[in-house]
C-alpha cells in the first residue's frame, strides 16, 4: 500500500513528458519507501516500454483492444481496474488533456483524493501534500490529500527525469474490459504543425493581443522560422480567433518550458505566466514598459513589435 | 433538451499581482477593493447552453453552491435569460471540488430529469478542475471535458460533442444525460445582458435549496483535501532592458541576446 502507479500512454511514445512522469514516479516511490510500477495504456511501443523498465519497478502493459482509440469511459475503466489490481498509495498522470480530465474521476472510483497541475508531490505525516499555482499563479498553495490513493497530475515535462537502473519486470495484464456503449469517438484532428511539439519546444515566440489581428501572427512567423522556434499565443488571440486553439499558451493552454521564450504584444497576465514560468529565459516586446510580462523577462525591449520585427528576422538571418 | 449550468462565482481574477494579497493564515485571499465575479469557464458554458438553445431550443437553468453573495451570479445569468436559478445554500468557506460536486448532484437529482450538465473547465480562483468530472461521478453519467460546442447528432437522443486536445481535436458523439465540461473558444464569447433583461432578473424568484434538504453535511466541506498552506512566491527576476541610442542600436543588442541562446542550442 505504499507502492506509486505513473499513467503512461503508449501513442505517445518517450517524451518529455514520459520521462518528467518516470522521474517525478520514482523519486515519490523512494519517499514512501514503496515501489514504483509504470502501467502503459494503449498500443505501446516497445521504446516507451523499455524507457519505463529503466526507471520502473514493474512496467504493466494493459493489453485491450478497446484502448486503441482514446475514450474517457474506457481508459477510467482500465485505470481503475490496473489500481485496483495494484492498490497503490499515489498514482501520477501528465498534465495532458487526458491526464486531467480522468485523474478526479478516478480517484472517486478509488475512493482517494486528486490535485493537479502539481510542481511537488511529497508525503509528510501521512499525507501525500501536492505544490500547485492557484489564483492564475499569483499564489502558491500546498493541498494535503485527505483521501487515499492520493490521484495527482503533475507537470510532468517540468520534473527532472531519473537515471536509469536494473530493468524492471514487464508484466502483460488482461483486463477483459466490456466497451461504454455510451461515448463513442467519432472523429481526430491533430493539427498540422510544423516541427516539434509546443511542449517539447527550446525556442517559442509567441503573440498576443496586441498584434491587433491574424496578420501580424504572419511576420511573427518569419521570425520563428529565422530562429527556428515554435509559434504559439496568448488566450486572448486564441479566444479572438487569430489562430487556433492549440496555439494556446498560459493556465488553461499548454504549459511550455522551453529555452527562451520570446513574448511579442503579450501584457503577461499571471493565467499567461503560469503556462510559461518554466521557461528558462523568458524575453519581450512590448511598448509599455509596465506592462506585467517584464517582471518574467530576463531582458525585453520597450518597442513597437510593428517597428522591431522586420529588422529583427534580417539580423537573425543575416547571421545565421 | 433540460440544459443544466453550474456556475460559480469567485474573486475578479483580473486584479492586478501587485495587488493581490493572501491571508496565510486563514490560507485564502483577502478580498480588499476587489470584485466578485462569476468564473469565466461558467460564462461561456452559459453561452454555450445559450446558443444551443437559439439553434435547437431547451430549457437552461443555472445553479451554483454558496452563500449569499452568490445570487448575484445567478441574477446575471438570468440577465443572460437563463430560464431558472438554483441557489444551493451553503455556509461552507472554500469547500472541496468533491464537497461541491456532491452537493451540485444533490440538487441537480432533486429538480428532476436534465439531459446535458455543462461546467467550466476549471475555475479563477483555485483552479483545481474536479467539479465536472467529480459531478459526472456522483450522477453515475459519462463526461466529456474541455469542449468547445454540442449539438444534436444525428441519431435522437445523442449530442455531438467536440473538444479540444493538447494536439487539435476530438468529436464524441454521447448518448444523454451526460456532463460537460467547457473550455474557451472564439465561438463562446460571453455576450453582454440587454438592460430590459438586467431589470427583469431583479423580478424573477430563485429556487433555493439548504444543505439539510438535500442530505449534505456541511462539516464534509474539506474531508476530500485540505489547504494546508498558501503564500505569495516571491519572484527574483530583474528585467534587463535593452537600451541604445537609435532604434538600430537597440534592435542590434537585442538580436544579439536572442542569438546567442539560439547558438547555444
Amino acid at each position: 500500500m505504499s507502492d506509486v502507479v505513473i499513467c503512461l500512454w503508449g501513442r505517445a511514445g518517450v517524451d518529455r513528458a514520459a520521462q518528467g512522469l518516470l522521474g517525478a514516479g520514482r523519486r515519490l516511490a523512494d519517499s514512501l519507501p514503496g515501489k514504483l510500477r509504470a502501467v502503459v495504456l494503449g498500443p505501446a511501443d516497445e521504446s516507451l516500454v523499455t524507457a519505463a523498465q529503466a526507471v520502473a519497478d514493474t512496467v504493466v502493459v494493459v493489453e485491450d483492444e478497446l484502448l486503441g482509440e482514446y475514450n474517457a469511459e474506457n481508459y477510467l475503466t482500465a485505470l481503475t481496474a490496473a489500481c485496483k489490481t495494484l492498490a497503490p498509495r499515489a498514482v501520477l498522470l501528465g498534465n495532458d488533456a487526458y491526464g486531467q480530465e480522468l485523474a478526479a474521476r478516478l480517484a472517486h472510483r478509488l475512493g482517494g483524493s486528486a490535485a493537479g497541475d502539481a510542481v511537488d508531490v511529497a508525503i509528510a505525516d501521512g499525507k501525500l501534500r501536492v505544490t500547485r499555482g492557484v489564483y492564475g499563479g499569483k499564489a502558491t498553495a500546498v493541498i494535503a490529500l485527505a483521501k487515499s490513493p492520493g490521484v495527482v497530475w503533475v507537470r510532468a515535462r517540468a520534473m527532472a527525469p531519473a537515471e536509469a537502473r536494473t530493468p524492471g519486470e514487464v508484466e502483460r495484464l488482461q483486463l477483459g474490459l466490456a466497451p461504454d456503449s455510451r461515448v463513442k469517438l467519432v472523429t481526430k484532428h491533430v493539427e498540422a504543425k510544423e516541427g516539434v511539439r509546443l511542449e517539447e519546444a527550446r525556442l517559442i515566440v509567441s503573440g498576443g493581443r496586441g498584434l491587433g489581428g491574424p496578420e501580424p501572427f504572419a511576420q511573427l512567423q518569419t521570425l520563428a522560422t529565422a530562429m527556428g522556434a515554435q509559434m504559439a499565443a496568448s488566450r486572448a488571440a486564441c479566444d479572438a480567433g487569430w489562430v487556433p486553439p492549440s496555439w494556446q499558451v498560459g493556465q488553461t493552454g499548454k504549459k511550455v518550458a522551453p529555452e527562451l521564450y520570446l513574448a511579442i504584444a503579450i501584457s503577461g497576465a499571471s493565467q499567461h505566466v503560469m503556462g510559461i514560468a518554466d521557461s528558462k529565459v523568458i524575453c519581450a516586446i512590448n511598448r509599455d514598459p509596465d506592462a506585467p510580462i517584464f517582471k518574467h523577462c530576463r531582458f525585453g525591449l520597450v518597442e513597437d513589435y510593428q517597428k522591431v520585427v522586420g529588422p529583427l528576422v534580417e539580423r537573425l538571418n543575416r547571421r545565421s | 433538451m433540460d440544459i443544466i449550468v453550474c456556475i460559480k462565482q469567485i474573486l475578479d481574477p483580473e486584479i492586478p499581482a501587485r495587488d493581490f494579497r493572501v491571508d496565510s493564515a486563514k490560507r485564502e485571499a483577502e478580498r480588499g477593493g476587489a470584485n466578485l465575479v462569476t468564473n469565466i469557464f461558467c460564462e461561456n458554458a452559459l453561452e454555450t447552453a445559450l446558443q444551443f438553445r437559439e439553434a435547437h431550443g431547451g430549457k437552461i437553468t443555472v445553479i451554483t453552491c454558496g452563500g449569499e453573495s452568490t445570487e448575484e451570479v445567478l441574477r446575471k445569468a438570468l440577465a443572460l435569460r437563463a430560464d431558472d436559478a438554483v441557489l444551493i445554500e451553503s455556509p461552507a468557506e472554500n469547500p472541496d471540488p468533491l464537497f461541491v460536486a456532491q452537493a451540485l448532484a444533490a440538487g441537480i437529482r432533486k429538480l428532476g430529469s436534465f439531459d446535458v450538465v455543462l461546467a467550466g473547465r476549471e475555475s479563477g480562483d483555485w483552479g483545481a478542475g474536479q467539479t465536472g468530472g467529480l459531478l459526472a461521478e456522483e450522477l453515475g453519467v459519462p463526461c466529456i471535458s474541455f469542449a468547445e460546442t454540442f449539438e444534436p447528432a444525428a441519431e435522437p437522443g445523442k449530442l455531438t460533442v467536440k473538444r479540444q486536445t493538447d494536439s487539435g481535436w476530438e468529436q464524441f458523439e454521447s448518448a444523454t444525460p451526460l456532463v460537460i465540461t467547457i473550455t474557451n473558444h472564439e465561438k463562446n464569447v460571453p455576450r453582454i445582458p440587454k438592460t430590459r433583461d438586467v431589470m427583469q432578473s431583479y423580478r424573477k424568484t430563485l429556487t433555493k435549496f439548504a444543505l439539510s434538504d438535500l442530505g449534505v453535511d456541511p462539516a464534509t466541506s474539506s474531508s476530500y483535501y485540505q489547504i494546508a498552506e498558501l503564500s505569495i512566491p516571491r519572484k527574483e527576476t530583474q528585467c534587463e532592458f535593452i537600451s541604445g541610442d537609435t532604434l538600430e542600436a537597440k534592435i542590434d543588442a537585442f538580436a544579439e541576446r536572442v542569438n546567442e541562446i539560439v547558438r547555444s542550442i
